[in-house]
């Protein structure tokens, strides 16, 4: 392939390869992460003539989860690449994620040349048959000249309305042939907003009455708040209106934490006050979420007085779990904006007082407030970090019970701050994400978050951190079982510990190995530290929390019962009467 | 519940799998499916009759319109609902039949405005077109005449809204009317944007 750049009156002839980068590169992409192989080798070629950093991850699953965190960390559409067969497969489980939490994405496969393809050539898949119903769309391209108008459609969709996965499958010969690269001819048709996306003035009307007559409301903070910059708007209904706010779990740092009216994380792990301010709220304003089961408990007992408006850009998310009452479908922030005019002003007094009544109750059986038994708990480990990073840091946190301690205990103030895998719970989804996110915003502090058992399934990407010489801060809760799962057996399965005791490696030799500097804490004594020696470390560095084996995380409330129905805090505090509520 | 939806699609490969697929994720069955060229060059019109599990609710159609709308390929999508509107099924019916049993068959055509297009010394075939019921009332009366049925295909249905009418005809026979004042009720109105961006 001894191609010379043609020029074609202003438009150069470049080999599909190289529009590839062209036109990722034109479209502002500076970073993607990827794993080469036979059917991508021609764009691999091409690479090294554009302004894009490759980053070599070790399996392509970690590929889709970095592109995935340096979306969610960034805003801005992230990028994996991977060859076509297993490559192309690797990917699924990190495009899925990407879907569940609607996050902007872009896949680059190669795929098998367009004259064997369906004929079970060496690793041929059929990606865009597999990814169909986990990608917002998915291109199968087979010639030059429809690469850049796929990629730059591709970018769009991942983007516009509600955000998500796309999928560009491009055949080996269409790389490797030429074609007239012309990056304005393949612009896409305008973004073209959903018909049901017209918010309505007499939706509004009834919204701003519903809002004004409210005694009980409560704002339900979503996804959609960070997704659509809502950030100013929702803060201003809040305190314009005097209404608590309690976010889901990827509504977390959408409204300050430190803000007097977040009352917290609502849902299945969700403080007490907070499930039941839902539940015997009148009005629920629910702001870019889904109403998803982790967060209704069920949808028949769910917040049974209120009336419910859902603000929500996407249509089909209307009345799906939780039927709404008012609708205003559309961007949340322009939503907002229309709906703000319309709201002069509330008292709220006597609603805040009385959840302000409900806290105090839990506050006793809270870990932070116990005297200190000489164990080290996970939930110190959360509270001292947040506490020694000044809430400062941005999170990575896999999946389990570390996650839900890391939502309770760490006050994210900051938008895009906590990155973690809600719809789908996607184990490995910590090391590899926090990477991508440290690539989104180099200046910060990040810290990846794992329990022993989610850091193994992508442990290999610690050779990816040394590789590109990135700091950044590895915590492994490390309580030797898969504890969630554990902790289900034991409320649920009679502490039948099927499968959930875990031998691990010892993970500070094993990042030894990797050339990553570590330590084990096993005292909260030791804990401040070792943190301290990690952020002061020139180069990655990862701590070992052997924590508490047989801890579980409260409040919870039972798949299938209702938010009120909650396991409670056990009351262990010696120093506090014991209420009798149970 | 049976519900027809009318899409607009974009007239390329895979399409067909994206809509079928929708649905087969929903767990909702096709009952059927027509696909064809409509007025705009490259893009095609689906008419699709789905029936939904017995526990889906009143906002399950508004939810299949929505999530077909989210499919690129899908340009416009319509619930046809209680709206006023034409629908029609095409089928094709070979009975057996012989000289000595021809004659009554081609009466029963007549009486169901159908038509003989083919006539081979033991078997005919009858083309037919029209609401689902009057096919079915032609395939019940052939079959209780004794009549054997050898094949039939029949087209699925096709649904087309009618145009607006300023007679109260329509409103009579229970059809909504279009310019009827817009209830406040959310999946309604947005029901009623849609309508109007076909």
């Amino acid at each position: 392939m001894s191609k010379k750049t043609q020029t074609t009156g202003t438009h150069p002839t470049l080999t599909g390869a190289e529009i590839i980068w062209a036109t990722l590169a034109a479209e502002g992409i500076t970073t993607v992460f990827g794993y080469p192989g036979g059917a991508i080798l021609p764009a691999y070629d091409a690479l090294r003539k554009f302004p894009i950093h490759h980053v070599l991850v070790r399996h392509e699953q970690g590929a889709a989860h970095m592109a995935d965190g340096y979306a969610r960390a960034s805003g801005k559409v992230g990028v994996a690449i991977a060859t076509s067969g297993p490559g192309a497969t690797n990917l699924v489980t990190g495009i899925a994620t990407a879907m569940m939490d609607s996050i902007p994405m872009v896949c680059i496969t190669g795929q098998v040349p367009s004259r064997v393809l369906g004929t079970d050539a060496f690793q041929e898949v059929d990606i865009t048959g597999v990814t169909l119903p986990i990608t917002k769309h998915n291109f199968l391209v087979n010639c030059a000249q429809d690469i850049a108008p796929a990629i730059r459609h591709a970018l769009q969709i991942a983007q516009s309305g509600r955000p998500g996965p796309v999928l560009v499958d491009i055949t080996k010969d269409a790389q490797q042939n030429s074609a007239i690269f012309d990056f304005e001819a393949a612009k896409p048709q305008a973004y073209d907003p959903h018909p049901m996306l017209s918010v309505m003035d007499t939706h509004l009307r009834e919204a701003a009455d519903l809002i004004r007559n409210a005694k009980r409301p409560v704002i339900l903070a979503g996804h959609g708040i960070q997704q659509s910059n809502a950030y100013e708007q929702v803060r201003t209904l809040a305190e314009r209106m005097q209404i608590p706010v309690a976010p889901t779990l990827l509504g977390l740092g959408s409204f300050p934490a430190s803000h007097p009216l977040n009352l917290g994380m609502m849902g299945m792990h969700g403080e007490s006050w907070v499930n039941h301010a839902i539940q015997e709220a009148d009005l629920l304003i629910a702001c870019g979420m889904r109403f998803d089961d982790r967060v209704i408990g069920t949808p028949s007992t769910y917040s049974p007085n209120s009336k419910k408006i859902h603000i929500e850009v996407d249509p089909a998310e209307i009345n799906k779990n939780i039927k709404a009452d008012v609708a205003l479908v559309g961007d949340l922030r322009q939503v907002l904006e229309q709906l703000l005019p319309l709201l002069p002003g509330r008292d709220g007094s006597a609603w805040l007082k009385t959840i302000a009544e409900s806290k105090g109750e839990s506050a006793v059986r809270d870990i932070r407030n116990l005297p200190d038994d000489g164990h080290l708990y996970a939930a110190h480990v959360m509270h001292d970090l947040w506490h020694i990073t000044e809430g400062k840091a941005v999170i990575a946190t896999d999946v389990g019970q570390h996650q839900m301690w890391e939502a309770q205990y760490y006050h994210h103030d900051y938008p895009n701050s906590l990155i973690t895998s809600g719809g789908s719970g996607t184990m490995g989804f910590a090391l590899p994400a926090g990477i991508g996110a440290k690539f989104a915003c180099p200046e910060k502090e990040v810290w990846i978050i794992a329990g022993d058992g989610g850091f193994q399934m992508t442990a290999c990407e610690l050779a990816t951190i040394v590789q590109e010489k990135i700091k950044i801060n590895i915590a492994i809760i490390n309580n030797g079982y898969l504890g969630m799962v554990r902790q289900w057996q034991e409320f649920f399965y009679e502490r039948n510990y099927e499968s959930t005791p875990l031998v691990s490696p010892d993970f500070v030799k094993l990042a030894d190995a990797h050339g990553i500097a570590g330590a084990a804490v096993r005292t909260r004594g030791d804990l401040a530290d070792a943190v301290a020696a990690a952020r002061n470390h020139n180069g990655p560095y990862l701590l070992n929390f052997m924590v508490e084996q047989e801890d579980s995380v409260y409040p919870m409330i039972p798949a299938g019962k209702a938010l009120h129905e909650m396991i409670r805090r056990p009351n262990n505090n010696p120093l506090v009467e014991k209420p009798t509520d149970e | 519940m049976l519900h027809t939806f009318v899409a607009y699609v974009e007239d390329k490969p895979g399409v067909l799998t994206r809509v079928a697929s929708l649905f087969r994720r929903l767990n909702i069955n096709i009952i059927s499916l027509t696909v064809g060229h409509s007025e705009r060059p490259g893009i095609s019109r689906m008419t699709i009759v789905s029936e939904t599990p017995a526990h889906a609710n009143e906002h399950t159609a508004n939810r299949i319109r929505a999530s077909l709308h989210k499919l690129e390929n899908v340009l416009d999508v319509d619930e046809i609902g209680k709206a006023p509107s034409v629908t029609r099924e095409l089928a094709l019916i070979k009975v057996a039949a012989t000289a000595a049993t021809r004659s009554h068959i081609f009466e029963l055509v007549e009486v169901f405005r159908a038509r003989i297009v083919d006539l081979a010394p033991d078997s005919l075939m009858i083309e037919i077109t029209g609401v689902e019921s009057k096919i079915e009332g032609l395939i019940q009366v052939l079959n209780e005449t004794g009549d054997r049925v050898l094949e039939i295909c029949r087209s699925g249905k096709m649904t087309m809204r009618r145009g607006k009418h300023s007679s109260g005809v329509l409103r009579a026979m229970g059809a909504s009317d279009p310019d009827a004042p817009k209830p406040n009720l959310t999946h309604e109105i947005v029901n009623d944007n849609f309508a109007d961006n076909i």
